[in-house]
This record gives structure tokens, C-alpha cells and sequence, in this order.
């Protein structure tokens, strides 16, 4: 058993603590907005935040996660408004296949808090998830639309 | 409400003219005594006809037949209807009506196929038709309802006017009554220059789930009772599944069932799919591996290079006399160039939900191919069409591998042993990396002659390597050959060579090895533009010329191809010098009906390494349905293509892909990759396709500004098999 604070709320789950948080975050509390991509923390599409921080889910055993709060993209938003980041992505039309963009959202929304107007620079060095459609151009685009609003 | 209007004489004519009858199965009559019949949505809203339905507050679903994949199809698909529908186009939604409903009417939205970039553009002209009837029958409710002649009647925005007493209404409250008329049979398209929602950027319909995470990808989806299953295939193509050692893992925690798939692959079924893969991981399975376990890359690569100098070749472009030509040049250029296999790596990994009992079989899937998932559901489950059906889901990434079915057919066999549970299969990266449906590999040997004056006077392709259609459509082949290996190559057609050569030979010579291939984004172009643009390249160096000016001495017959290409220079400035250390290559290539030319300036970074300063990439789809998305998938098409370029490849040891995640096989980032300044230029009069197109000369105009920038022509994919990477 487990207990883990996502999104505000406590889920207490039956899991082993070697259980990456990715699968119990989808498959034991059943937020599938957190993607399974590769499963070795290289593509991002698995990007939560934990205790505030961008971290590939599929990575972080779930005894790891225990006591820390963790938000997935269903809980980005607040009380139904839209993250500033969220919009921008639909301002911007940045999505295709959109597979990618749980966790390319939730990365870009802890560089964001940390960095409010980050540099083409600084997304190059923070913003590393992949993305096989090729959206890169809409996300910088985005990025910098919500800095300078 | 049908019982409000007077049936017509010729009702039933038109039933069974329009293929609806068969409707009732999956949509619902509405059949008041008798009276006439409406199809309706799920919701009761009525059909106006197949792709259009018309709800009370105006809410206009359209019916999208081709699949979603992040190519922008779907809005595009929506546009052309709603252009000719009048509709107010930010109440529109789409759905996807599913492939046993298309074959329960008789295919009333044709071909379901979203592959060869041809999603747009084989299907605009009778989903406009579609739209275009609705609005008259709309119009002509109206009309009946106000006992007006319909030619005092237009439409626009969802509002119906009679223009001498300038009363209105709406399409919701006239489409009970339009769903019953007969459909006109005179229908008229309008003059694209009419046209007002077709060319337009409007924003995508599918953007908003997408943010949030609500979108249920199939890979998301959750049915009661639902089990999950994990799967591995053979590693080596064509060997078998010998044994496995259940007891091992019978106990481990929410294992449900081990069982054989087909001949060649074994899956478990656990209440999680974490379980059922940790259980995979730990069973003992025994592989009769079979003699493809002996072929490698080199063994490959060897038989290939044999295929570049002798044996039987099909020819696919020949004009002139090659061999007098080529013995007759003041000077010859020759080269070899090779193109590996590249797995698609949809960032989704493949999936399927099955759910099957005697009396029916159903899936869940993403897939670029609806009707032919539905077959792969009939031959698994052995029922007839009628008993099964395939629920669509928007597709995390396509790019060709999707339209193959292999996995669905592993979902249904897995199922049927576990009848009245629905099974969710899901591979894993490394079984998806390792069980694809690989790009083609292939080598060329180039061979030019030019005369005295420097005129290109010659050019002997010849390409060897594996044909797709061999493995995936062996019935279209043409007397052994398969012409869609000559893509861009074309004397003429859809994919025809941009360049007048009087003396031509381009042949291929067919070498299958065991490692399945498959349409992969670009398909043939890929290769097909490296080996030519750089190939051109090589020859302007050779006598010194100019790479544009050397092009485009050979296209004045070639309006279309030349267009792009002087867009591009002109944008990238090709005429001006570079900047300090930057250095331009260009390509084009005509696929898939369409125009297409790039350029690139790169730096080149601890003398080997690139750095991509610039992309500037021009395409002419003939009619453009929505700039604002073709840019996107301009775009995107280079992001696939380089990554292919220089960190792709598949390589074979022992008879297996060696690569098995993207620690292995990478994909570029944002910081890799520059900004694409895409020129979208529809010349009119055509319909081309748009997602596959530039990802031709993606790579070559990468290669040409590296041997710009050293000297150093790289005929070699993929780069970092030559220690050059991205800097």
C-alpha cells in the first residue's frame, strides 16, 4: 500500500513501492492524462511535478513519491481556469498528435514558475521531452507569448 | 417529428439509392408507421445526410471518415464540408463514424485509408459534394416550410434567408425536415475563388483536450473489467514461439493468464499492464529463432551493393540511349549513397483494446486505417462484418505505421481466449522499437555524364534494396516491379523528376530481406530525394557551378518543381552571401502531387558536428485547406526527416533491430531544431498532399550545406554512424 498526494487529494493504493509512479499515477489512480512514451526518462511524455519540480514519472519508484505533492496535467489547472501555459497551447494551436504535450506542457509550466521570461537559450537547456510530430517551433512560440503577455 | 411532413413518392428510391439501409445497425431508425425514415446520430439529432449532422441548436456535426493522427486532417476534412455547407463554422464538431457502420452502409464515406498524404486530397471532392447537398436540402426545408421558390433562398453562417421578405431561419430548426427531402442530384461546388473557409489558417478542432489530458487516446482507455496484456513477438521476423515456462511467473502478483499469440509471440494478461510486463519480463521463453537469425546489417548491406552493379532490375524512368550517352561524356560523376531502416517510434506506443464473445468482437485502437483494422478484427475473431466493429480513437502519432494492423490482430487473439474480457494490449518501447514496419533500406549508384558545355547529358540510377509493396501489398505490383519505389523518380504523374536529362535510366533492383518494411512518412522520397538532390549537388561542384543555377538550367520544362525552388533561395537568400561560418544547401522533389523545395544553413561545430541555423522550406499543394496546418506539418516533416538524418537508423545483429528505445534511437529536441520559415504557395488547380511531401528534401539540403561548409560529402544515413551529431 502506498498513499500519494496528487493533485491535492490522497490516493491510498495498493501498489508495490517499486512501482513506477507513471503506472500507478494511470493505472492505480487512474489519471491518464501522464503518458507512457518510453519508459526510461528519455522523452518526457511522462513530466509531473513533484514537490514543484518537472520529473519523467516513469523514473520515480512510487516509495520515492510518497509524502511529496505531486500534480499531473488534470490537476494543472485551478478550480477549472485554464493554466496560463494551457491556454497559450490552444492560443497558439500548438498541438498535433498531441501525445507529447501532457508532459511538454507540464515541463514548460515548472521552467515558467522558475523563470518567467525564459531565453530561446534557457527553453533549449530546459525543455528536452520529444516530440515526433515536430512542434517545437509552436511550443517556443507559446512560451514566449505567455512571458511577454 | 416525421409524422409533421408528408412522405414522398420517391422515399424509398432514395433510401436505397443513398446505401442508409443498412443504417439501423449502429444508428437507429427513426420509423414512425411507416413514414418517411431518418438516420440519426446517437443523440437523435438527424441527418441531414452521411457527413452532415444538424443538431437543434445548430451544432453541425461533421462526419470524418479519414483518421486523426496530428496531421490537421480532420479540420481540413471539416473545412471543405463546411464550405460548401454555409455552416457557422465555431459550432462545429466532428466525429468518426466507425468502420462497421461504413460497411453496414455500404461504404456511404468511402475509403477510410489515411496514408500517402492523400487524406485531403482523394476525399475533398465528395465531402464537399456532401456538404454542398446538405446546405441545398437545408435551404429547400426552408423554402417548403415558407412555401417560397428555394432560388429566393441563400444561406450563410447556419441562417437561411428568403431574401424578398428577408424572414430567416437556421439549420437546426429546418433539420428535421431537410432529413427528409430527397437529395438534389445537380449539385454544384463552388468556384474556389468563392471560397471563404478553404485557404483560411483556422485553428484546429482537436486542440483542447489536448491540454488538459482529458483527450482517451486508446492507449487511456478504461472498460469494466477491462485485463492488460504485454506482449513479445520473436525477435528475429519470421522465427517462432518454441516454449515458455508459465509456472515461473504464475504466482506473481495480478497475473491472470499466460497465452500463446499466432505462431510467433507470447503475451501475459495481468490486472495491470505493469504487472503483466514485469511478469513478461520474467518468463522463460524459448525462440526457434529460424535462418534469419544469421543475417546482419553487413550481410544486408553486402547483398545489396551486389544489386547496384548486376542482375535482373526493373526500370522506371529510361529515355535516350543511357549507355552510348554515358560512353560518349567529356566527364563522368559517380557515387553510392545508402538509406537505412528507420522505425516510425509514434510516441504513443502501438495498442489495441479487444473485447470478444461468440456473438461479437469489438476494438478500440488507434489506427491510420479504419477498415482495414476492422478486417484484421474479422479474421482474428472469425465473425462476419456485421458482428464486429472498431471504435476510433485520435492517434498519438501515425506516420505510416498505423495503417498496419498487426497489433489489433494480436489484441483479437489474445481476447478470444479470454472471452467476455476486454483485453488491452499495449507494447512496450522496446517491442515497439524492435517490431516495426521499418522504412526500407536501399543503396544507389548514381552515374552522370555531362558534355563538353557542363550540360547534364546522362543519369543512370540505380537503386537496390527492398520494396514495401513485396511484403505489405504484393497485389500492387506491376509484373514484379513496384512503382511506387521510383517515387519523385517518375518520367511523369503525381511523383515526376523536376529535371529534363536527355539520356535517363533509373531501375530498380528488388532485394527483400527478412526485416518487414513499411510505409514510413515520405515513404520511397526519402532516399529517393537524397540520392538525387545530393547526387545534383556533386555534379554543379563538379564543374563548378552554382548548385541553384546548375538545377535550374534543367527545369524549364518543370514550372512547377522550378517555383519552389526559386522561392526558397529567394527567401534564404541564396544570392547573398551567408553569414561568417554559416553555410546553404538546397534541394527539391516532387511527391504526392506536390511541389516542394528547402534549404538550410548550418554551421559546422568541432569540424564534424551541426548546428542548423536556418530552414526555409516552400511547398505548392495546388489548393492549400489550411496554411496555418501545412506550415505545421512543413515543419514537423523536417523535424522527422533530421532526426532520421542523423540520430535514425535500425541496424540488424543476429537477425534482430538492435535498437531498442530512444537512448538508442534519438529524436531531436527544441533546442536542435530552428525555426522552419515555410512558404505555402498553392498554385491552384490541383490537390496535393501535405504531410509527406517535405520531408524529402529535408535531408538533403542539410547534406549539401554540410559539404558546403567542409568539403566532405556524406553519402552515408545515419549520420552518427559517422560520429556526426547534432551540435
Amino acid at each position: 500500500m502506498a498513499n500519494l498526494n496528487i493533485n491535492g487529494k490522497t490516493f491510498t493504493i495498493d501498489v508495490e513501492p517499486d512501482t513506477p509512479l507513471l503506472w500507478a499515477i494511470r493505472e492505480n489512480v487512474g489519471l491518464t492524462g501522464t503518458k507512457y512514451g518510453c519508459g526510461i526518462a528519455q522523452c518526457g511524455a511522462c513530466t509531473v511535478h513533484i514537490d514543484g519540480v518537472a520529473t519523467r514519472s516513469c523514473g520515480v519508484a512510487v516509495s520515492e513519491a510518497e509524502g511529496k505533492l505531486i500534480t499531473t496535467i488534470e490537476g494543472l489547472a485551478n478550480d477549472g481556469t485554464l493554466n496560463k501555459v494551457q491556454q497559450a497551447w490552444i492560443d497558439n494551436d500548438v498541438p498535433q498528435c498531441g501525445y507529447c504535450q501532457s508532459g511538454m506542457i507540464m515541463a514548460v509550466a515548472a521552467l515558467l514558475k522558475d523563470n518567467p521570461k525564459p531565453t530561446d537559450q534557457d527553453i533549449n537547456d530546459n525543455i528536452t521531452n520529444i516530440c515526433r510530430c515536430g512542434t517545437f517551433q509552436q511550443v517556443r512560440e507559446a512560451i514566449h507569448a505567455i512571458a511577454n503577455a | 417529428m416525421n409524422k409533421h411532413v408528408a412522405p414522398q413518392l420517391n422515399r424509398r428510391a432514395f433510401v436505397i439509392g443513398s446505401a442508409a439501409l443498412g443504417a439501423g445497425l449502429a444508428l437507429g431508425f427513426d420509423l414512425p408507421f411507416g413514414g418517411p425514415r431518418v438516420v440519426r446520430a446517437a443523440d437523435g439529432s438527424p441527418e441531414v445526410n452521411a457527413w452532415v449532422v444538424v443538431r437543434p441548436d445548430d451544432t453541425v456535426v461533421i462526419r470524418v471518415a479519414r483518421s486523426e493522427m496530428g496531421q490537421g486532417t480532420l479540420t481540413g476534412l471539416a473545412q471543405l464540408v463546411a464550405e460548401e455547407l454555409e455552416c457557422n463554422w465555431s459550432k462545429v464538431t466532428t466525429e468518426f463514424p466507425s468502420p462497421g457502420q461504413n460497411v453496414a452502409r455500404k461504404r456511404v464515406w468511402g475509403d477510410y485509408s489515411t496514408g500517402g498524404s492523400r487524406g485531403i486530397r482523394t476525399s475533398q471532392e465528395y465531402v464537399r459534394k456532401g456538404g454542398a447537398t446538405a446546405r441545398m436540402m437545408l435551404i429547400q426545408a426552408a423554402a417548403n416550410e415558407w412555401k417560397v421558390p428555394v432560388a429566393e433562398c441563400t444561406a450563410a453562417n447556419s441562417i437561411i434567408t428568403h431574401k424578398p421578405s428577408g424572414r430567416t431561419t437556421t439549420y437546426g430548426k429546418v433539420a428535421e425536415a431537410a432529413a427528409k427531402l430527397q437529395p438534389p442530384t445537380d449539385v454544384k461546388l463552388k468556384d474556389p475563388k468563392d471560397w471563404k473557409l478553404i485557404g483560411k489558417a483556422v485553428k484546429r478542432l482537436d486542440t483542447a483536450d489536448k491540454t488538459t489530458g482529458a483527450l482517451v487516446y486508446s492507449i487511456d482507455l478504461k472498460l469494466p473489467g477491462m485485463l492488460n496484456a504485454a506482449i513479445k513477438d520473436c525477435p528475429v521476423t519470421g522465427g517462432k514461439l518454441k516454449s515458455y515456462d508459465e509456472a515461473k511467473i504464475a504466482n506473481m502478483k495480478g497475473v491472470q493468464k499466460v497465452v500463446r499469440v499466432g505462431d510467433s509471440a507470447v503475451a501475459v494478461v495481468a490486472d495491470t499492464w505493469w504487472h503483466a510486463k514485469t511478469a513478461l519480463d520474467a518468463l522463460p521463453i524459448v525462440w526457434d529463432e529460424g535462418e534469419n537469425a544469421n543475417v546482419s546489417s553487413a550481410s544486408i548491406a553486402k547483398w545489396l551493393a551486389e544489386g547496384l552493379e548486376s542482375g535482373p532490375a526493373y526500370v522506371g524512368n529510361q529515355s535516350g540511349d543511357i549507355n552510348a550517352a554515358l560512353a560518349g561524356a567529356v566527364k563522368k560523376v559517380e557515387a553510392v549513397y545508402n538509406y537505412p531502416y528507420q522505425n516510425h517510434a509514434t510516441l504513443e506506443p502501438l495498442n489495441a483494446t479487444a473485447l470478444y464473445t461468440a456473438d461479437k468482437c469489438e476494438v478500440w485502437c488507434g489506427t491510420q486505417n479504419g477498415e482495414a483494422a476492422l478486417a484484421a478484427v474479422l479474421e482474428g475473431s472469425g465473425l462476419p462484418a456485421e458482428k464486429c466493429d472498431v471504435h476510433k480513437h485520435l492517434v498519438g502519432g501515425g506516420f505510416g505505421r498505423r495503417g498496419q494492423t498487426d497489433y489489433v490482430r494480436q489484441a483479437v487473439d489474445i481476447a478470444k481466449q479470454m472471452p467476455g474480457t476486454p483485453i488491452k494490449l499495449l507494447w512496450s518501447r522496446e517491442e515497439d522499437m524492435t517490431h516495426g514496419r521499418y522504412h526500407p533500406i536501399t543503396q544507389c549508384k548514381l552515374t552522370a555524364g555531362l558534355d563538353a558545355d557542363n550540360n547534364l547529358t546522362a543519369l543512370h540510377m540505380r537503386i537496390s534494396g527492398q520494396s514495401i509493396l513485396f511484403s505489405l501489398r504484393p497485389e500492387a505490383l506491376v509484373n514484379g516491379k513496384d512503382p511506387a519505389t521510383f517515387a519523385g523518380l517518375n518520367p511523369s504523374g503525381e511523383a515526376a523528376i523536376g529535371y529534363s536529362i536527355p539520356n535517363v535510366l533509373i531501375e530498380h533492383s528488388m532485394r527483400n530481406p527478412h526485416i518487414i518494411p513499411g510505409f514510413w512518412r515520405g515513404v520511397n522520397v526519402n532516399h529517393n530525394a537524397i540520392y538525387l538532390e545530393c547526387f545534383m549537388d556533386e555534379l554543379a561542384h563538379a564543374v563548378n557551378e552554382d548548385p541553384l543555377a546548375f538545377r535550374r538550367k534543367l527545369m524549364a520544362q518543370h514550372p512547377k518543381h522550378l517555383a519552389v525552388l526559386d522561392a526558397v533561395a529567394e527567401k534564404i537568400g541564396w544570392e547573398q552571401p551567408a553569414p561568417q561560418g554559416v553555410f546553404r544547401g538546397i534541394a527539391q522533389f516532387a511527391s504526392y502531387g506536390s511541389y516542394v523545395a528547402g534549404a538550410a544553413e548550418i554551421s559546422v561545430v568541432d569540424g564534424k558536428n551541426i548546428k542548423v541555423h536556418r530552414v526555409v522550406a516552400a511547398i505548392d499543394p495546388g489548393y492549400a485547406v489550411n496554411p496555418a496546418q501545412i506550415e505545421r506539418q512543413t515543419a514537423g516533416s523536417f523535424v522527422y526527416g533530421l532526426s532520421a538524418l542523423v540520430y535514425g537508423g535500425c541496424t540488424v545483429k543476429h537477425g534482430r533491430i538492435e535498437q531498442t528505445n530512444f537512448d538508442t534511437y534519438n529524436s531531436m529536441r527544441i533546442g536542435e531544431m530552428p525555426k522552419v520559415e515555410a512558404i505555402v504557395m498553392p498554385s491552384g488547380g490541383f490537390w496535393g498532399g501535405v504531410g509527406e511531401p517535405t520531408i524529402g528534401v529535408a535531408a538533403p539540403a542539410v547534406l549539401n550545406a554540410y559539404f558546403a561548409a567542409t568539403g566532405k560529402r556524406l553519402r552515408s544515413v545515419p549520420l552518427r554512424d559517422q560520429n556526426i551529431t547534432f551540435a
